[in-house]
């Protein structure tokens, strides 16, 4: 694939060890950024308009240019890199593991150049074993060649828990604690690992940075869809597709195309239902949509997120009720319990589609349900419960009808034909999550 | 090296020792399969921790086990996107050959069955992790194999 930059040189084969990553050019980013004063590094990241590949999509540039300069603290400046990938649908940071280590690496130490730090910390998710083994081993290879210099690179494994992606329960993981976000301000670029400056990036953005540097910041802020949506990105298609995988593509392709053309469309003669957006944590997007362009402003006119570039595809089998209800379970194992809206909500909500499911709520029941959504979003310290609101929300609104016919039935109106049908949740083998409806 | 040795080796390479707490319990894990009252109480007297301390964080994770596990753990990914193409079969396809429930250890002490949430390997569905390794597109069909390969392991 000829847009592959981030993946650049991994198309066929993995790049695993130095020698074939410096072969294709690797580490030269490095120096080139080492010979330069760190206030220019930020400033080529500002003008390339790279955004945070993470989710919530803020400027990179911007972001490291919040650190304080070291003669400004008394305290050690810290990177912390978010590999704790666990938003459902979305394997692309993996990918970036097996293939392109010691492209991570170099992103890694030119921010550490950038905003002079000497600490950087990867937080890759507990259950990445095998992305662990071979990260660890390009981390040694680039030590061993006396690339880190001044830098220590410690890469942190979690033991399974999705909130740790979220940068403030990250952080008090990090610190030896439970995985619990913290109320912001104040913001880890002031006060973040043991209260110190940090900045905190998603591995696909830390990966781009090199790229950013081989291709230059102008003429990285005219690929894709520019003035905000500028480079590639890494999506990650799935679900009811012929061709599912991991593709780089400049932002601004519409869904439609990656889905059909690139993705080989809808098996078995079905039809597309809806997309998983952007991630479980987003509004689901409805097939007459499907011409809206992969940008965060085409997606963001229409009411959808780019997240961490998830495109899972749901076919005509799927039971819109049976797919909130799972979603819905899932946000409710992982709530860490803090927040009040979010621990009870999630709860509630995984109640509630489970008696539509069943046939046994009643229409003010949606509404209820909506209700619980609105009493969630913007009301606990992180952004999972609202996560949760959003998608359930989206399902009740758009797939109401659906919903209905759940209650004419008096039961699934797709029997046991739905592709979801009975999918069991790791929620249930958990007797502090049993619910009794 | 002893346990205790090992933790400490680990945690001289945090700015703060409290940090080293998930390695530490992996490692106390690793070495006894499971992380009992006494396995706890050696992390936390590693790391100058109380053990309730230690619990406390260590309750908040998935992969810790607090009881006895089996030799061998399956872990079949059931969020949506396995969901969507065949994942609750291929569960139940363990369940059948193994005649247990997701969450239960076989009598026999060999195998723990388990669902888990989204394993990020959603192009290859049905991820399951044997033993903390990825298998990808696994099948129903695949499933007496797997057991077969694992019983001889």
């Amino acid at each position: 694939m000829s847009e592959a930059l981030v993946l650049g040189g991994a198309e066929e084969t993995p790049l695993r060890d130095l020698a074939s990553y410096r072969a294709v050019g690797g580490y030269a980013q490095l120096l080139k950024a080492r010979a330069m004063p760190p206030q220019e590094v930020i400033a080529l990241l500002i003008e390339s308009n790279l955004r945070g590949r993470g989710g919530a999509f803020f400027p990179t540039g911007r972001k490291a240019s919040f650190i304080p300069s070291p003669e400004k603290v008394a305290k050690p400046i810290y990177i912390t890199v978010n590999a704790d990938e666990s938003e459902p649908g979305t394997f692309k940071d993996r990918e970036i593991m097996l293939r392109v280590p010691h492209r991570l690496v170099e992103g890694c130490l030119i921010a550490a150049h950038a905003i002079q730090s000497n600490f950087v910390f990867i937080y890759i998710r507990g259950e990445y074993s095998t992305e662990y083994d071979v990260l660890q081993s390009a981390v040694d290879e680039a030590n061993a060649a006396g690339l880190l210099g001044a830098v220590k690179i410690l890469v942190h494994r979690g033991a399974g828990a999705y909130i740790c992606g979220e940068e403030t329960a990250l952080l008090s993981s990090l610190e030896g604690e439970r995985g619990q976000p913290r109320s912001k301000p104040p913001f880890p670029a002031i006060e973040g690992l043991y209260a110190a400056p940090t900045l905190i990036n998603n591995v696909e953005t830390i990966t781009t940075i090199p790229v950013v540097l081989e291709v230059g910041p102008a003429e990285y802020a005219q690929i894709g869809a520019p003035p905000d949506s500028t480079g590639t990105r890494l999506f990650c298609l799935s679900g009811n597709v012929a061709r599912p995988g991991v593709y780089e593509l400049p932002h601004g392709l519409t869904t439609r195309h990656l889905i059909e053309d690139i993705g080989g469309g809808v098996p078995d003669g079905r039809s597309l239902k809806a997309v998983m957006m952007g991630g479980s944590s987003f509004p689901v997007m409805t097939p007459d949509d499907l011409d809206t362009k992969l940008d965060a402003n085409s997606l963001g006119q229409k009411g959808y997120f780019i997240g961490s570039g998830v495109v899972c595809v749901l076919d005509d089998r799927t039971c819109m009720v049976q797919f909130a209800l799972r979603v819905g379970q899932f946000y409710m194992h992982e709530s860490c319990g803090k927040c009040t809206p979010c621990r009870v909500g999630t709860r509630w909500l995984v109640q509630m589609l489970r008696a539509v499911e069943n046939g046994t709520a009643s229409e003010s029941d949606f509404d209820l349900a909506l209700d619980v959504c609105d009493r969630i979003i913007g009301k606990c310290l992180c952004v999972l419960g609202d996560s949760d609101a959003m998608i359930v929300a989206s399902c009740v609104t758009k797939f109401r009808d659906e919903f209905h016919a759940h209650l004419e039935h008096g039961g699934c109106p797709f029997g046991h034909d739905s592709s979801l049908d009975g999918l069991f949740a790791p929620s249930d083998q958990h007797a502090a999550h049993e619910v009794v409806v | 090296m002893s346990l205790a040795d090992e933790i400490q080796k680990v945690a001289r390479r945090y700015p703060e020792s409290k940090s080293a707490i998930l390695p530490a319990l992996r490692l106390a894990q690793e070495e006894y399969g499971w992380l009992s009252r006494e396995a706890i109480e050696e992390v936390g007297e590693a790391l100058d921790l109380t053990p309730a301390y230690c619990m406390s964080v260590a309750s908040f994770y998935d992969l810790f086990n607090f009881e006895p596990i089996g030799r061998h753990t399956i872990e079949v990914c059931t969020n949506v996107c396995c969901g969507l193409v065949n994942a609750q079969a291929v569960l139940e396809s363990f369940e059948r050959e193994l005649d247990i429930a997701p969450g239960e250890t076989t009598a026999d002490g060999e195998i723990t069955l388990r669902a888990v949430e989204c394993l990020g390997g959603c192009s290859t569905p049905t991820i399951v992790a044997i033993d903390q390794r990825y298998r990808q597109s696994v099948t129903p069909e695949d499933v007496p194999a797997i057991l077969e390969e694992l019983r001889n392991v």
